[in-house]
């Protein structure tokens, strides 16, 4: 009836596990029973969980990012810990423990964490920046949104009823196969991940499909903002790299589900055929996640230098050839593999060829500064702080992109340290950066700056103070993955380290407080015309945060910057163009489509991993009827009638000519 | 306040800097024999090829930050300074400049310092055949038909050359003051050629994550003089188990080993093991599987 499910499967002989499982559900059900209580479901269904609209489907990706990078800290944090102690000692996480904590913060960072906060960023920023009214599929983006919840809430599931993998964050087989792993922890892992794939997969199509297809009128290729050609960039690349990975897990699901041989030691299986194909998908992620990020300080160095970008164009094209030439490198994973000196000579130098257009970008940034007036902003020290981690990450890249040199760092921390390197230097110090500068876009007031700053000072010092004893480590043999160790050069390092990841946790306290202390003081920290840093791109065009419906009515872009254009004649002029015509506006209506198909496809993930193969039939089916009935819908539209767009754009107008009639009193000769 | 967190940085970093290097002992930057110091060459000449560009661009984008900043009333506001075709000459010249610095390096490091390429010296190589299992290293003589578990006996200034397969699943030989590191993989040979310079003992260790036993996999290698080697191998030779069939279904059971060696062995047993006559290790989900091909 419950397939492998048993009480057994609860680990009742492991305090760890189970204490911090049963915090983890003290604290949803207190959230869920607040929620009740206080009468917010009403509102959260029909304003949150069924909504259609991009921006709050970016605001609940965030979330769930943040949330999710909240769990791999705590991961990391622990697994400091024990390299910090566990020197000639088993420390206090028994391997079976430790394995499934590397594997479990390698898969929630990258999957559930760094993806979610990218492509939130994607959702809410892309839209406005093209000046439109919504994704092109709304929503299959709250389907796939859902989806990729689906897999974050199966992998913490995994924390207390079963196990997860234990075998690094890519279940290299044979190690990943029934022979050597039996139990259900990597198929936690290929359930997860093929279901919030899926989401993934869907969001690229979205994205690909909206940039192309919908944008403002006059708004050509050559006139979208930077962080939309590296959205597209980033979607290419998500619509071709994420097939690879699905069609991988798939044959690693066949392997372990029917006896299949693709990648067994026996039967003709090939090992080596899995690290091929999972790094043909998992080098371009690297790119998924990064090429948005550079988006972000495009973006940010420019508001903030007070200039446009310099070498758009340059840019673009740097964008576009990492975009394709990511595809030829992967190799560069396994060069100790043994495949000879020509192909991983040639792997070496295609690899090295990427960072030209990285090298390109670094430079273009560095120009967008001088000239400028430049405001050092919570956004811009982190863009600072970003531009020198990033360019020593890369550097560390191309030294391990070099075969020989890989012979002796392959796997080993410094490999490690420089992943950090490159995806919290770059990915995570884009979030945040990205969170400060976009957060009055969303809410309508302003992060405070002073914990803003702290945090930024904590995460820099704390980072350096983590990764470079990692550096160091790898430098002196040290390899990943160490339960224990019994070499006494290694320990200094992972003491520091275990300092520098406190450091880090101090900074992370600051975040939170930095938000406490702003929802505390939003009256003072309001935005009240919408354009906070003075901003250059559409998205500063409407109100913070924007109506459902973003702009009343759709700009007409004429150049690169078009809301700069405007503001500068606006100013000029002291007033706003003349009122425009308000026309109806058709919005799409709310669904659950996407929530509901989720919780089928969590159904169906659980009972999978746990052989219930009644209740799998179930979740297919009911997922399947879910579809059936939403595309059965007669209307899927809703309208704004123009009276109700007149009155919330003169609102914004108003307060817009009011800061006109101040600026105008201030530059006016006493 | 600035000033302070700049003075602070500083110190910070002129404390760290040389405590790094000097920490950095007994890895990879001290190798004891020719590859190693190649591949740590090589991995300098791209270091010191990359530095020349990454510093100045580092103190370039520092010193641009700092320069105009919005209080400096000594910078000039340009606004509308976004494009310089001289300049986006420069900018795609340099890195396209060093990586074809580098990408020569790159290719003739991998010729030279491919692990399949003997090493040349007037001594006939060592041979040595590797295969690792759940959680141990066997190294089989084949020459002098000994063999040892988690413990590999080398003469100094002698190359060896390794054959190196897996008994299940995929892992990494390496000695990190010794050179190169390469996978094993079950049904497969990878070939690779180190050599030990200075007498002493080297720490190996598996570089590549296989299961629960995994950091056991630690072994010493122990260089010694020519003829200290021909001393341990006839010492082998006169006690400790015979590495037959039947021994090596004994060592495959899936646990960790201290080190010991074999006094005998059979001749076939890396080929059987290459070739799948004698099946991979079996792991603790073995029976089921094989209950599901049946």
């Amino acid at each position: 009836m419950l397939g492998k499910l048993t009480w057994d499967a609860i680990p009742w002989s492991q305090p760890i596990p189970l204490v911090a499982g049963g915090v983890v559900l003290l604290v949803l059900l207190a959230v869920i029973a607040w929620v009740i209580v206080r009468g917010y479901l009403p509102y959260l269904w029909r304003e949150w969980i069924t909504s259609v609209d991009h921006k709050r489907i970016g605001v609940m990706y965030i979330l769930l990012g943040v949330v999710m990078l909240l769990r791999g800290f705590i991961d990391a944090l622990m697994m400091r810990s024990q390299q910090a102690i566990a020197f000639n000692a088993p420390g206090y996480l028994p391997p079976e423990h430790y394995n499934q904590i590397f594997s479990a913060h390698g898969t929630i960072m990258i999957f559930f964490a760094a993806m979610p906060l990218v492509i939130g960023l994607m959702n809410f920023v892309v839209p406005l920046q093209l000046g439109v009214r919504d994704v092109a599929f709304p929503t299959l983006n709250s389907t796939s949104f859902w989806l990729t919840a689906t897999g974050a809430l199966l992998v913490n599931i995994s924390l207390v009823v079963g196990e997860f993998a234990r075998t690094g964050w890519l279940p290299y087989p044979p190690l990943s196969e029934t022979q050597y792993l039996p139990g259900v922890g990597v198929d936690y892992y290929l359930w997860s991940l093929q279901i919030s794939g899926v989401g993934t997969l869907l969001t690229g199509v979205n994205f690909v499909t909206t940039i192309l297809k919908i944008r403002a009128p006059g708004m050509s290729y050559f006139r979208m903002p930077m962080f939309c050609w590296t959205a597209l960039a980033s979607s290419l690349l998500i619509v071709a790299a994420f097939p690879v990975l699905t069609a991988t897990l798939g044959m690693l699901l066949l392997d372990r589900y029917l006896g299949f041989h693709f990648f067994t030691n026996t039967a003709g299986g090939n090992m080596m055929m899995f690290v091929n194909l999972i790094w043909v998908w998992g080098h371009p992620e690297v790119y998924i996640l990064v090429l948005p990020a550079f988006g972000v300080f495009s973006e940010i160095f420019s508001t903030f230098s007070g200039k446009p970008l310099f070498g758009y164009r340059s840019m673009v094209m740097a964008t576009l050839f990492i975009c394709v030439v990511s595809f030829t490198v992967w190799l560069h994973h396994f060069f100790t593999m043994g495949a000879g000196a020509n192909v991983n000579a040639t792997f070496g130098i295609a690899t090295s060829v990427i960072a030209v257009g990285t090298g390109v970008k670094v430079y273009n940034w560095i120009f967008t500064m001088y000239g400028g007036r430049i405001r050092f902003a919570t956004p811009m020290l982190w863009a600072m702080g970003f531009i020198v981690t990033f360019i020593i990450g890369g550097m560390t890249g191309v030294l391990l992109a070099v075969p020989p040199a890989d012979f002796m760092l392959h796997n080993s921390l410094f490999l490690v340290a420089h992943f950090h390197n490159v995806i919290i230097g770059g990915v995570l110090f884009a979030g945040f950066a990205a969170l400060t500068y976009w957060f009055p876009k969303a809410f309508g007031f302003q992060l405070d700056e002073a914990w803003g700053k702290a945090a930024f000072w904590l995460g820099l010092i704390g980072f350096y103070v983590t990764f470079i004893p990692l550096y160091a480590a790898g430098l002196q043999g040290m390899t990943r993955r160490m339960q224990h160790y019994d070499v006494a050069a290694w320990r200094p390092w992972m003491l520091v380290a275990a300092v520098g990841v406190l450091i880090l946790l101090a900074g992370g306290i600051c975040q939170v407080v930095q938000l406490v202390v702003s929802i505390r003081h939003r009256d003072e920290l309001r935005d009240v015309i919408g354009d906070p840093w003075n901003g250059r791109s559409l998205e500063w065009a409407t109100s913070s945060p924007p109506p459902s419906f973003n702009f009343a009515v759709l700009p007409n872009v004429h150049g690169e910057e078009p809301y700069w254009e405007i503001k500068r004649r606006a100013i000029e002029s002291a007033h706003l163009t003349p009122e425009p015509q308000y026309e109806d506006i058709e919005m799409p209506r709310n669904s659950p489509t996407g929530v509901i198909t989720a919780f089928f496809a969590t159904i169906t993930g659980f009972a999978a991993i746990w052989h219930i193969w009644w209740m799998v039939v179930l979740g297919l089916v009911a997922a399947y009827v879910v579809f059936v009935w939403f595309a059965w819908r007669d209307v899927d539209e809703y309208v704004i009638p123009a009276a109700e767009v007149a009155r919330l754009d003169r609102e914004r107008r108003g307060a817009r000519q009011a800061w006109l009639d101040a600026h105008a009193r201030a530059e006016e000769p006493a | 306040m600035q000033r302070n967190v700049r003075d602070w940085l500083l110190g910070i970093a002129l404390a760290v800097l040389p405590a790094l290097l000097a920490g950095c002992s007994g890895g990879i930057l001290e190798p004891h024999g020719p590859i190693g110091a190649a591949n740590r060459l090589i991995l300098f000449n791209a270091l010191e090829i990359m530095a020349a560009i990454v510093i100045p661009t580092i103190i370039a984008a520092l010193v641009f930050a700092w320069w105009f900043r919005e209080s400096n009333t000594r910078a000039q506001y340009q606004p509308h300074w976004a494009y310089s075709g001289r300049i986006e000459l420069i900018v795609w010249s340099i890195p396209v400049l060093v990586i074809c610095f580098l990408g020569g390096v790159i290719y003739i490091g991998s010729h030279d310092l491919d692990p399949a390429r003997p090493i040349v010296s007037q001594n006939k190589p060592l041979e040595v055949q590797v295969v690792s299992l759940d959680w141990k290293w066997l190294f089989i003589y084949p020459d002098q038909g000994v063999a040892s578990v988690n413990q590999l006996f080398v003469p100094v200034g002698m190359p060896i050359h390794f054959n190196l397969t897996s008994a299940s699943v995929m892992n990494a030989f390496f000695v990190p003051q010794l050179g190169s590191m390469i996978y094993t993989m079950n049904g497969m040979v990878t070939q690779l050629h180190l050599q030990a310079d200075r007498a002493g003992d080297y720490k190996g260790l598996s570089a590549q994550f296989s299961g629960d036993g995994f950091p056991d996999m630690g072994f010493t290698v122990h260089a010694v003089p020519q003829n200290e080697f021909a001393d341990w191998v006839a010492g082998v030779r006169r006690s400790g188990p015979v590495l037959d069939r039947a021994g090596y279904a004994e060592l495959s059971k899936q646990d960790t080993a201290q080190p010991f060696t074999y006094r005998q062995i059979d001749p076939a047993l890396f080929d059987a093991v290459v070739t799948r006559h004698i099946p991979p290790q079996p792991g603790p989900g073995t029976q089921r599987a094989e209950k599901a091909e049946r």
